[in-house]
C-alpha cells in the first residue's frame, strides 16, 4: 500500500533497482493500492475510525493471498488526519490486525527528534525496528542500517553500512564474529620458485592474506602478476582489483616483462575490476568487491594497491573495512594478495603497521643501494605458520619476469688500518 | 442565504460509506438525513455503501476513514469524515454555508 507514489511512479523508480513491477503485478505476485490522503478535501466532524483502510488492506491481501504487506509511509496518515488520538488508536489496532492476519508487514515511517519514530508509538507496537541513516563523513556519504529492536532474537546492535545498487540493497555485516574460519594446510605457489623456497619451500597457505609492500618501482605489480599467472596455470579463477591502472595498461606493462595475462582474461580465468578509488566511498568499494567475488567465485584475489582505498576513508574505517574483506576472503578460503605502496624506504614498516597485523604473510620489497647501484631486495618480514627465509634476496625485473637471485650480502666496508 | 437557494434547485448526489451497522454509521446516516431535509429540500439522493459488502468500492473514492460522506454532485467532490454530529461543520464541508 503506497501513500506517496502512484503505481506508475513506483514501477519506474524500482526498475532502476532491478525489479520489474509490471510483470510482478501481471503474475499476481504483488498488488499495489495507491492511497491518496488529501487533507484539503476532507472535513472532519465527530467520531470516525480507519475501517476503510483495513477493508482495503484486507481486500488486497485476500486478492492474491499475500504473505507480506508494505505500508509506505504511514506519515501520510498523520498528515491527512488531524485527530491524533484516533490515529494512534487505529495504528495500534492496525499493527495488531496485521499480526492476526499472519502477514509480515514492513511499515515505513520518519524518524523523530530524539525518538526512533516521529510519533513515538510505532516503535512500541512493532516487533522489529530497523533504523536507516544517511551520513556524510569526509565528503563521502554512507548509508547505515541498525536493528534497534527485534523481539525474541539476539540481534546485532551495531550500525552496518549498506548500499543501494543496481541489484537492490546490499548489507555487509561482519561475517564471522568468532574468527572460526578453517585454516587450510595446502599451499599455493607464489609463481616464483625462488620465492616459494623462501616460504618454507611451498609458497603461501591457501586462503591466507598476503601483503606486498614496497616503494615506488619495486615491482609489486610484477610479483602480483606472477602470482596470478601461476594461479591461472593451475586452472584457478582470479579476480584482480586495479585501483591505479586500467587493465589494458597493466597487461601491456606485464607483457613487457614477459607475462601475458591477456590469454587468461580471454579464457575466463582472470577477471579485472578497475575503478578509481575516489569514485565511491569505502563501503561501496567493499560491496562492489564482494559482488565481483560472489560472481566469479575465484581462488585468488589481488588488490593493487590498497593505499588508494586508505585514501578514501580514515584509518579506523579502512582497517574495519579491510578486516571485513579479509574475514570474508578467509571464510571463502580465497588466497588474497594486497600490494601496498610505502612512501619512503625508511618507514616501510611503520606505515603498514595499521593493517599488517591482519595479514598472514608480509613481503617487503625495497631498494638496496650497493656500490653506486640500486638493487631491489625482497625480504619476508613475517609468514605465519611456516619456516621462512630471513635473508634479503636480490631480484631483477627482466623480460622473463622477476628474477629472484642470490641473497645480497651486506657490504663490508674496507678500512685502512691506522 | 445558502448557495443552493441562490443558484436555484441543484441536484445533490451524496454517498455515505459505512462498514456494517455500527453506531457511528447509524448516527452519521441519521444526522445526514436530517440535515438534507432541512437544507436541501427534496433535491438530493443518498446512496449508502456498506464496505463490508462491497469492499472493492473503497479505493474508487479513496476511502480510509469510516464513516465518510462524499459529495459527488455538485462538483467539486467533497469529503466529510466522522459521524456528522457537528452540523455547522458539515454545512461548511458541503459548501452550504461559507466559513465564517
Amino acid at each position: 500500500m503506497t501513500f506517496e507514489e502512484s503505481v506508475e511512479d513506483l514501477s519506474v523508480d524500482v526498475a532502476s533497482l532491478g525489479f520489474d513491477l509490471a510483470a510482478l503485478i501481471a503474475q499476481r505476485k504483488i498488488v499495489i493500492d495507491h492511497v491518496r490522503v488529501n487533507r484539503h478535501e476532507i472535513e472532519e466532524t465527530g467520531e470516525y475510525d480507519l475501517e476503510g483502510l483495513f477493508i482495503r488492506l484486507d481486500q488486497a491481501i485476500k486478492s492474491i493471498r499475500a504473505k507480506r504487506v508494505v505500508l509506505d509511509t504511514i506519515e501520510a496518515l498523520f498528515a491527512g488526519f488531524s485527530n491524533l488520538g484516533i490515529l494512534r488508536m487505529e495504528l495500534a489496532r492496525l499493527f495488531r490486525w496485521l499480526k492476526d492476519k499472519g502477514v509480515t508487514a514492513v511499515i515505513t515511517g520518519e524518524r523523530g527528534e530524539g525518538t526512533l519514530t516521529r510519533h513515538g508509538l510505532e516503535e512500541y507496537v512493532s516487533d522489529a525496528v530497523i533504523v536507516l541513516d544517511h551520513r556524510i563523513d569526509d565528503q563521502v556519504s554512507t548509508r547505515r542500517l541498525r536493528i534497534a529492536k527485534y523481539r525474541g532474537s539476539s540481534h546485532g546492535t551495531n550500525e552496518y553500512p549498506f548500499l543501494i545498487g543496481q541489484s537492490g540493497l546490499s548489507v555487509l555485516p561482519i561475517t564471522s564474529l568468532g574468527l572460526q574460519h578453517e585454516a587450510p594446510l595446502d599451499r599455493v605457489s607464489t609463481g616464483l620458485s625462488a620465492l616459494d623456497a623462501m616460504l618454507g619451500g611451498q609458497g603461501f597457505y591457501r586462503g591466507s592474506s598476503i601483503i606486498l609492500s614496497g616503494g615506488a618501482g619495486t615491482g609489486k605489480s610484477s610479483l602480483a602478476a606472477h602470482f596470478v599467472d601461476a594461479a591461472c596455470r593451475r586452472g584457478e579463477r582470479c579476480v584482480f582489483f586495479l585501483f591505479e591502472e586500467s587493465p589494458s595498461q597493466y597487461m601491456r606493462n606485464m607483457r613487457s616483462i614477459g607475462i601475458d595475462l591477456e590469454g587468461w582474461v580471454k579464457g575466463g580465468f582472470l577477471h579485472f575490476h578497475a575503478a578509481r578509488p575516489a569514485l565511491l566511498g569505502l563501503e561501496q568499494h567493499l560491496v562492489a568487491m564482494h559482488r565481483e567475488i560472489e560472481e566469479v567465485r575465484p581462488a585468488v584475489v589481488v588488490v593493487d594497491p590498497i593505499n588508494d582505498l586508505m585514501a578514501v576513508g580514515n584509518m579506523t574505517a579502512v582497517k574495519a573495512t579491510l578486516l571485513r574483506l579479509i574475514d570474508y576472503l578467509k571464510t571463502s578460503q580465497i588466497t588474497a594478495l594486497f600490494s601496498s605502496l610505502t612512501a619512503g624506504d625508511a618507514h616501510e614498516q611503520t606505515t603498514d603497521l595499521g593493517i599488517s597485523s591482519l595479514m598472514d604473510t608480509w613481503i617487503l620489497l625495497r631498494a638496496v643501494e650497493e656500490r653506486g647501484q640500486r638493487h631491489r631486495g625482497l625480504y619476508v618480514l613475517k609468514s605465519r605458520g611456516m619456516p621462512h627465509s630471513n635473508t634479503v634476496s636480490r631480484y631483477t625485473l627482466s623480460d622473463h619476469g622477476v628474477q629472484l637471485g642470490r641473497p645480497s650480502r651486506p657490504r663490508t666496508v674496507k678500512r685502512t688500518p691506522r | 442565504m445558502t448557495r443552493a437557494a441562490r443558484k436555484g434547485p441543484t441536484q445533490w448526489n451524496l454517498r455515505l460509506y459505512v462498514a456494517g451497522q455500527t453506531p457511528k454509521g447509524i448516527t452519521a446516516f441519521a444526522n445526514l438525513k436530517k440535515l438534507c431535509e432541512e437544507h436541501l429540500g427534496g433535491n438530493y439522493s443518498i446512496e449508502v455503501i456498506d464496505l463490508l459488502k462491497k469492499p472493492q468500492l473503497a479505493s474508487g473514492d479513496q476511502i480510509l476513514a469510516i464513516p465518510t460522506l462524499v459529495r459527488r454532485l455538485p462538483s467539486p467532490m467533497k469529503k466529510i469524515i466522522g459521524d456528522l454530529s457537528n452540523t455547522e461543520r458539515v454545512l461548511v464541508g458541503l459548501d452550504l454555508v461559507r466559513k465564517r
